[in-house]
């Protein structure tokens, strides 16, 4: 691997590993008065927070690399695995650096653990954001345009100075710029994923929750220089899939690694949604809390925690399947994650009326043994090639 | 004060007013299945943040698949129902409501009492304090292909208050949304007048609902207030809140209570009145459907008496001083269905309990947790540990389901109820 692409790789990964969030801390100290806001998956609007002159940081679980000793105690047996891991990363003092957190409304298990969190933590800022699940803009958008107004007002009072518009806009246009990186980096997987393996791709991605935003919009646009430099990525008889049912609880590194060994490129997917939420740019021109408002309800990302007035659920990965070249559609969700298997079979049904291929399985952030995995993401992948064969 | 009925399980004891709200439910059954050869239209609906009045309004009916999940989880038809939505495709992992109704529907959509459901003519979402609802009525969608959907997004008190935006908001979708939708599935226009005295109706009966469950503030109680409480909910968290057949319901029950409570009576359980009352709980998340007699009777057969319950408050939080009010309609409907119990937030639902546990002079609490329903279940330890911080009250836990069988381990929960209430009499004992 070339020296460059190989520090770059190595610099990701370390901050993956980083569950003590180390990055956070030292980005705190090299200022005076800096703040830092934790947000659970999906979407938050990072802008404010940025605006606010504060460091936005995904809080996602601690994966595979956490023992969970605490947080088990917190949670029964049959609730998803992520509230158990963030709450033993608070508890083991691993969030000191955040001055705050957001939980969006995702599902009933994280609108719960804010209520934990105002309990366990009652020094600390944290909001539940409730995002709108009406489109119109004079209802849904009115009622949204107040709760953001709420949270521009907390985040200055924690900063300790207003959030000007100018510097909202300021931070939609650098945000906007991550977004296009991110999109430049999703279509270019989507041609050569043999360059661009999502092992890598999601490391590179995840950076982003943690490092402030000019700096992952670098990392990206590097990566994207890099990536295609290496002579020994070549193009393999592999199948184009997409993954689904990632957007919240993450999957162990191994299991993305373990579905590309198995012969799957993956050439869409829902990780890390909330990084690629909106469809386009944000306006940058105007009043940047109406425009953050507008795109909110006009350019979201189609996923199991958002209401379609159309009712045309499944559409979106139909579409991405066509869009992207894809043969076949991964489930991929993590174990009692009510938004993900309460989605699936309309998924599901979206996909048999288009005739794609499709494959389910479950799995929990801290799953260790991916043989099972391993053999039925293969059993699926040959059997696309030997249908696109025949 | 009560007759005997029988049941597969042999005589039950039910007061007066239980037989009342079994004709009424029955009855209510009996109207869905000739709605549509009498061309009655038909909302399907949750019960948090039901709008009952409104539909009324419109002379729609509503269908709640809660309920019908719950009283197919009585009639142990549940079980079959949810292999069925398995079979489908659906997750072990999820909701068994959602199953069971989906397996009822995918076979014939037969009602509990063995008469059918009609199909709906409107998809009422009124998105209240439960994720799994908007998931529910979007799987249902896609069920019936061509039925409306209407939306209200009901936001969640997450700080314990409730905002002016928020009840703007609500009434806005109400405007917007949801009227224009039942005026259209119904061909009527919005009768505001109509509505207000649909709404009186139900002060009316919400007012003889809180005296009834207050009653058991009283020692002995003369209620149960979860097992019998159930009972009590029915009709008002179901399709008679608003009307007069309601209203009337809750007349002749705190008039039995009042009755019961002048002879210093307790409860009535299936096996007959509970003689003695040796232990006073609060109980926090919804019973066991499938076993529920089962349950019940780990209970009272320790003499244990629940006095006052969170599930009884999930269709409406009354006890706390909220009334339907008809001057000013539209914004009533909004705070109702802010402040149901399960759109409250952990704090908030705490600090409830803890009230329940002093005001109601309870000797212990019990989180009855179940698997299907995370807006209940997540963060139910740590309220435990809040709760036993708090009062000095000692707390039990036990695990179940809403309807699925395969998760209710009847020896394991009478076990963990028994040395709980073993702890309580110790307890007691060490006191004195």
């Amino acid at each position: 691997m070339n020296p460059d692409l190989a520090h770059l790789v190595e610099r990701v990964s370390n901050l993956y590993e980083d569950i003590a969030f180390q990055t956070v801390r030292d980005w705190k100290a090299a200022g005076t008065g800096r703040h830092a806001i934790g947000y659970m998956p999906i979407y938050v609007p990072r802008e404010l927070i940025h605006a606010a002159g504060m460091l936005p940081v995904g809080i996602l679980g601690a994966g595979d690399r956490l023992e969970i000793i605490r947080g088990d105690a917190y949670f029964q047996s049959y609730i998803c695995h992520i509230p158990r891991s963030t709450i033993e990363l608070a508890l083991t003092q691993r969030l000191e650096a955040l001055d705050g957190m957001l939980f969006p409304s995702i599902c009933d298990v994280i609108r719960n653990l804010s209520g934990m969190w105002q309990m366990l933590f009652p020094e600390r800022y944290v909001r539940y954001v409730d995002l709108p699940q009406n489109f119109d803009p004079a209802v849904g958008g009115t009622f949204w345009r107040q709760e953001l107004d709420t949270l521009r007002t907390d985040l200055g009072r924690i900063a300790g100075r207003e959030i000007a518009d100018r510097d909202l806009r300021h931070s939609i246009t650098v945000y906007n710029e991550n977004r296009r990186a991110l999109r430049q980096l999703y279509e270019a997987r989507s041609e050569r994923p043999w360059l661009f393996p999502t092992s890598e791709v999601y490391l590179v991605l995840r950076a982003g929750t943690v490092l402030p935003v000019e700096e992952h919009t670098e990392i990206v646009r590097r990566y994207l220089e890099l990536a295609p430099l290496e002579n020994d990525r070549l193009e393999q008889d592999m199948s184009r899939v997409v993954l689904v049912g990632m957007f919240c609880e993450q999957p162990p590194l191994g299991l993305l690694i373990t579905l590309e060994r198995a012969g799957c490129w993956i050439v869409d997917d829902d990780l890390l949604l909330g990084l690629r939420w909106m469809g386009g740019d944000v306006p940058e021109r105007g009043d940047p809390l109406e425009n953050l408002v507008i795109a909110y309800l006009e350019q979201s990302a189609q996923t199991a925690s958002v209401y379609q007035p159309e009712g045309r659920r499944g559409t979106w990965l139909v579409e991405s399947v066509q869009h992207n070249v894809a043969e076949g559609v991964i489930f991929c969700a993590p174990s009692f994650c009510d938004p993900a298997l309460l989605e699936q079979p309309m998924l599901v049904a979206a996909l048999d009326q288009a005739g794609i291929p499709h494959t389910q399985f479950k799995y929990s952030e801290n799953t260790g043994q991916f043989a099972v995995i391993r053999e039925q993401a293969g059993t699926f992948s040959d059997s696309i090639r030997l249908w696109s064969e025949a | 004060m009560s007759h005997n009925q029988t049941d597969r399980n042999g005589p039950v004891q039910k007061e007066r007013s239980m037989a009342l709200q079994k004709e009424l439910i029955g009855g209510h059954f009996d109207a869905l299945a000739r709605a549509k050869e009498e061309g009655r239209k038909v909302v399907y609906t949750f019960v948090p943040g039901n709008l009952t009045e409104l539909m009324r309004s419109f002379d729609l009916l509503p269908v709640l698949p809660e309920i019908n999940a719950l009283q197919s989880g009585m009639r142990k038809l549940s079980g079959d129902y949810i292999s069925e939505a398995e079979k489908q495709g659906h997750s072990e992992d999820v909701c068994t409501y959602v199953k069971c109704d989906i397996g009822m529907l995918k076979k014939g959509n037969i009602g509990p009492t063995g008469k059918p459901i009609p199909e709906p003519d409107l998809l009422l979402l009124s998105y209240t304090g439960c994720f799994t609802f908007m998931k529910w009525f979007e799987l249902l969608r896609q069920e019936y292909e061509g039925c409306p959907v209407a939306m209200l997004h009901v936001p969640y008190q997450a700080d314990g208050h409730v905002h002016s935006h928020y009840r703007d908001y609500i009434v806005e979708q109400l405007r917007t949304e949801v009227i224009p939708k039942l005026e259209q599935v119904s061909g009527q226009a919005y009768d505001e007048d109509k509505l207000r005295s649909n709404l009186s109706l139900s002060a009316k009966a919400e007012d003889d609902l809180v005296w009834v469950l207050e009653s058991a503030k009283n020692v002995p109680s003369p209620i149960d207030a979860y097992f019998g409480g159930v009972y009590y909910i029915g009709p008002i968290f179901g399709a008679f809140r608003g009307t007069q057949e309601g209203a009337d319901y809750y007349q002749t029950l705190r008039a039995e209570i009042e009755e019961r409570l002048a002879n210093q009576q307790g409860p009535i359980t299936p096996d007959g009145e509970l003689d003695e009352e040796r232990y006073r709980l609060v109980i926090e998340g919804p019973p066991n459907w499938t076993s529920f007699r089962e349950f019940w009777k780990m209970f009272y057969e320790e003499g244990a008496v629940v006095v006052a319950s969170s599930y009884t408050k999930v269709g409406g939080l009354y006890d706390r001083g909220f009334r339907h009010d008809p001057t000013c309609p539209l914004e009533s409907l909004a705070d109702y269905c802010l402040g149901c119990y399960t759109n409250l937030s952990l704090p908030a639902r705490v600090d409830l309990l803890e009230d329940y546990v002093r005001e109601y002079h309870a000797d212990g609490f019990m989180i009855n947790s179940v698997k299907s329903c995370n807006s209940f279940s997540a963060g139910q330890l740590l309220m435990l540990r809040q709760l036993e911080e708090r009062t000095g009250v000692p707390g039990g836990f036990i695990e179940s389901d809403l309807v699925d069988p395969r998760y209710f381990s009847a020896a394991n929960i009478k076990n963990r109820i028994e040395s709980y209430l073993q702890m309580l009499e110790q307890k007691r004992g060490a006191a004195a």
